[in-house]
């Protein structure tokens, strides 16, 4: 069994509410020196299939519906 | 063809909400309208449900959060629809039927590939995307929305331009973003912005009367030939006076103004 991890983030300049929101309440609870927040989405899925099919299949998993290309980038890793 | 002649299919999957409200606005303008759930389009179920969309004149995608919005809003609808009917619903677009989105339906239409569809029905993979408000959280507010479009979309089609309707907005992700050069000059170019955000005196929308920021104060969007409408703001829940916010100070009609937009579609088929 081959295990991916796919990492979907927001692209440079599309804002984040929900980091900007998160540090903001960190901070808000006495925690210093956060320089930023980014939230990303993780999925990891196991695949019945060698590690370079599942890391081709994850890149398609991607582009047919995990990611927005106009707002988010991808990165498909094995775990 | 006459009013109840008009047959239309209101989709909708798990987390479907705004569907009796949208199948009930297009009773009121006189059509037959069906709550049909996807899989009765798939052929997923009983063989006496199933139901094939070219039976239909008008499909209307609904509001709610389809399959918990998982993913990203709009996204699991609809990879369902591009997987199981991804033709029959092209080939209902390219027959010049008349499709609606609203609210969650508006971000099934475009991760579907069906708005802004610059260049064709339907591109390949999304080419908007309707993001998170700028205020980062669910607005729920009324809208002043102006007919900004020409001629082309057959939704506002007895509605003149300028014309300022009251609508109202519940959304979380409503701001719509493209990569596309020149996003907005294109659709206007084209015809295809339908909605704007304005203020009640009709002048330039900031927040809340633009509630998620987007660029050009876009609310509604129709696709090149303008048979594909969608929109974040809800027409159906302003169907009658007694859902306007002025109902008790002297609304002017017993109608809503949300119901201009089922007028519309109807008159536009009435011609057909």
């Amino acid at each position: 069994m081959t295990v991916i991890d796919i990492r979907i983030e927001l692209k440079k300049g599309v804002a984040d509410p929900e980091g900007t929101n998160t540090k903001k309440t960190l901070e808000s609870l006495g925690f210093k020196g956060i320089q930023s927040v980014k939230s990303v989405k993780m999925f990891e899925i196991e695949l019945d299939m060698p590690e370079k099919e599942a890391l081709a299949a994850g890149e398609e998993y991607c582009k047919k519906l995990l990611a927005n290309p106009v707002v988010q980038s991808y990165k498909v890793t094995l775990k | 063809m006459k009013a109840e002649d008009v047959r239309v299919c209101v989709v909708r999957i798990e987390g479907t909400n705004c569907e009796d409200e949208m199948a009930n606005a297009f009773e009121m303008v006189g059509a037959k309208s069906e709550k049909v759930h996807l899989k009765q389009l798939l052929g997923q179920c009983d063989p006496s449900l199933k139901r094939s969309l070219e039976d239909y004149d008008i499909l209307a995608f609904p509001g709610g959060f389809s399959a918990g919005d998982y993913v990203r809003a709009g996204a699991i609808f609809a990879s369902r629809i591009k997987a199981g009917i991804g033709k029959d619903i092209r080939d209902f677009v390219d027959a010049g039927k008349p499709v609606l989105g609203v609210c969650n339906g508006f971000q099934i239409l475009v991760e579907l590939g069906l708005l802004p569809a610059l260049d064709g029905t339907m591109s390949e993979e999304p080419t908007a995307a309707l993001y998170n408000n700028d205020s980062g959280r669910f607005e729920c507010r009324p809208s002043i929305l102006r007919n900004d479009n020409r001629s082309k979309c057959v939704f506002t089609c007895d509605i003149p331009k300028g014309e300022l309707l009251y609508c109202p907005s519940a959304h979380g992700e409503g701001k719509l973003m493209s990569n596309i050069p020149n996003f907005v000059s294109k659709l206007e170019e084209n015809d295809q912005v339908v909605f704007r955000y304005v203020t009640p005196d009709g002048g330039r929308a900031t927040y809340p009367w633009n509630p998620n920021g987007s660029p050009g104060d876009i609310a509604g969007i129709c696709n090149p030939a303008g048979n594909v409408m969608g929109m974040m703001p809800h027409p159906e829940r302003v169907m009658t006076a007694y859902t306007m916010d002025d109902w008790t100070r002297g609304h002017r009609s017993e109608d809503g103004d949300g119901k201009r937009i089922f007028t519309s579609v109807m008159k536009y088929l009435s011609k057909k």
